[in-house]
């Protein structure tokens, strides 16, 4: 499958000077409290590197002293971490690209790294592009796989590129840390052991709020917010043209509640008015990776494709089985989205209802 | 006010096709385009320049051919146009591609000063979203990635205040100039050039700038100033061809729905679990 096209870089000797760049540490991203889930997976990943390595994994937790982070400096531990580095000030409470790039600059130089992981969020992708500026090293974007080569202890960081065609593996070689922002949900999550110790290291990088330029005016909570939110919904319930008529996208809701789904669409029915395009999926839209996309009465054309086929699982529901959404969907069914939705519906909603009263 | 924004020609990633043999990007015939997402910053630089006035040139790092894009942003309102473009750049990662963007940047500034670089979010064919924090972090700006709107620019006070993208929610931030925004897709829509600027585009003299004249060191640049190395390039497994087709028992919606259902969670026993303890929950 592979062809490896310039095998430079495996043979590669680190020079004498960056060897003493040791362990492998995860950026742990917490907004107001909330751990991003990202950051447990990279723990878990950052385990298996270490052991591979023979070193420890160290988890960095930035924010204004409080209750949660303490929590979160506990939680860190139980997924993976041997040290935490517990980087508190009044001014990290809200992330601000600039105190958190001096104090995570500070700090990696500090206590030497041979590789840093972060979230390939809108946080992590900010910090580490930053960082990695600072620190003069390599940076790999938003990876998928991440490994360790044996011969000269580097890491390989796959990732994909010109828009999921291809993969390239990519490494640092003389310059560390090595860098990487890894996408969510792919890596596994780890099994939190709440046997496991760690130990704590306390930094207070003495910030000056008058240094910071940016302030934080207000945080709009998207569960304050009316509008879909589907970026980050774990189940998508989608329509097409194939649903007929405005009326009919009532179905698509009545499923979309009973899975606590968002629901999406297809552009030409944002340009029909059924939809606002807070809605619409693909290239002129949203990009969406949730766990199970539901497409009804969807075509499968290009531009709609390019937004959704890499949902965890897809799931197409067209009258015509030769409709081009069942070249990359996962699972298929030719049917009356008319019809199957309000089953589906009625389906679910029985299966999860009997379940309540079980439990 | 002087706005720079940074863009870059990409093959058109709908039509990138792979080599069945050599498992290599086929080039030849796919249409090279403005990055998309550079679009959406292009348009917010032409909409500051609409409201507050200001000069927007455009600037990109690429090949010769990287003109097109250059034209095509001139045809759309931008005042001038920088094509900054050296063999020694070939090879560059991100750290060296910001390096050398910045270079350009500082040289615009020598004779008008910078108050907004805009980047695109990142490409669609590299996808890394690093250029832009890169240039920010160099040129010392305050960084605004992921920007969703611009609420307020006051010229006088030179204050931004910005909504920001984060994960749970919206920032809202206010900051002063000079800063480097990225704005995140679906934000505005690019605007149709005017008549007259097509002209101005088509008979506009590039400003084409090297290394030397930019005064980038060689050392920092190309596949030298790289950190990265691309080690290995390869083809995804392919994924099962086509969709597993589900077959109900009986012919009716109801069997359809229930063989749907128990195929979902066949293929996702996890999301069964987190549906079930959903319900429970009373949610």
């Amino acid at each position: 499958m592979s062809e490896p096209s310039k095998p430079q870089g495996r043979k590669f000797q680190l020079p004498e000077h960056l060897k003493i760049y040791k362990n492998v540490w995860v950026i742990v991203e917490q907004e107001r409290g909330i751990v991003h889930s990202v950051s447990l997976e990279l723990l878990g990943e950052a385990r298996k590197l270490a052991d591979k390595l023979g070193v420890e994994v160290g988890a960095v937790v930035l924010g204004a002293e409080s209750p949660d982070l303490n929590r979160i400096c506990g939680d860190a531990i139980g997924y993976g971490a041997d040290i935490v580095y517990k980087v508190t000030d009044p001014a990290l409470a809200d992330y601000r690209t600039d105190p958190y790039c001096r104090v995570m600059t500070d700090v990696v130089n500090t206590h030497k790294p041979e590789i840093v992981l972060l979230g390939a969020t809108t946080l992590g992708r900010d910090l580490a592009g930053a960082i990695a500026t600072t620190l003069a090293t390599g940076l790999t974007a938003d990876c998928t796989e991440l490994d360790i080569y044996a011969d000269n202890r580097s890491l390989a960081a796959t990732r994909p590129t010109f828009g999921g065609t291809l993969l390239c593996t990519i490494q640092t070689l003389a310059y560390r840390p090595q860098m990487a922002t890894v996408r969510p949900r792919v890596m596994a999550m780890p099994e939190r052991d709440d046997a496991r110790t760690g130990r704590v290291i306390e930094i207070q990088p003495d910030l000056r709020e008058e240094d910071i330029v940016t302030k934080v005016l207000n945080f709009i909570a998207d569960r304050e917010q009316n509008e879909a939110q589907l970026a980050f919904a774990d189940i998508i319930v989608s329509a097409g043209k194939g649903l007929g008529k405005v009326e009919n996208m009532k179905l698509v809701f009545d499923l979309a509640k009973v899975l606590g789904a968002e629901v999406g669409v297809t552009r030409p029915l944002v340009q029909a008015g059924w939809a606002t395009n807070d809605r619409q999926v693909g290239q002129t839209g949203k990009t969406v990776r949730p766990k199970l996309y539901i497409a009804a009465g969807i075509s499968g054309a290009i531009q709609h494709r390019v937004g959704m086929e890499k949902s965890d699982l897809i799931l197409a529901i067209n009258t015509d089985p030769n409709a081009t959404i069942f070249d990359f969907a996962h699972l298929g069914l030719v049917g009356d989205a008319l019809k199957i939705l309000p089953a589906l519906t009625d389906a679910f909603g029985r299966r999860l209802s009997v379940n309540r009263m079980a439990g | 006010m002087h706005i720079v924004v940074c863009i870059k020609q990409v093959p058109d990633s709908a039509q990138i096709r792979i080599h069945p043999v050599t498992n290599t990007i086929m080039r030849q015939g796919v249409p090279a385009i403005i990055n998309p997402f550079d679009l959406f910053s292009l348009e917010e630089a032409l909409r500051l320049k609409d409201k507050v006035g200001a000069r927007v040139t455009v600037l990109t790092m690429g090949p010769p051919m990287a003109e097109t894009s250059l034209r095509k942003a001139l045809s759309l309102g931008a005042d001038d146009a920088v094509l900054l473009t050296d063999r020694k750049f070939a090879g560059s990662d991100t750290l060296a591609t910001s390096y050398a963007l910045t270079s350009a940047i500082q040289k615009l500034a020598e004779e008008d000063p910078v108050d907004i670089v805009f980047c695109g979010k990142q490409t669609v064919d590299g996808d890394t979203a690093q250029v832009g924090p890169g240039i920010a972090t160099r040129l010392g700006f305050e960084q605004l990635t992921y920007i969703t709107k611009i609420e307020d620019l006051n010229t006088a006070s030179k204050e931004i205040v910005v909504q920001r993208r984060s994960e749970g929610g919206v920032q809202v931030l206010k900051t002063k100039l000079p800063c480097m925004i990225t704005m995140l897709e679906g934000t505005n829509t690019i605007r149709f050039g005017k008549m007259d600027d097509l002209f101005r585009a088509a008979r506009y003299e590039l400003k084409t700038w090297s290394r030397d004249f930019t005064g980038a060191e060689e050392g920092r640049v190309g596949l030298k100033g790289s950190p990265t190395v691309v080690s290995k390039v390869f083809v995804p497994k392919p994924r099962a061809e086509k969709a597993k087709m589900i077959v109900a028992d009986a012919d009716t919606s109801e069997a359809m729905a229930a063989a749907a259902i128990d195929a979902i969670f066949a293929a996702q026993p996890k999301l069964a679990g987190d549906l079930l303890a959903r319900a429970a929950a009373g949610l």
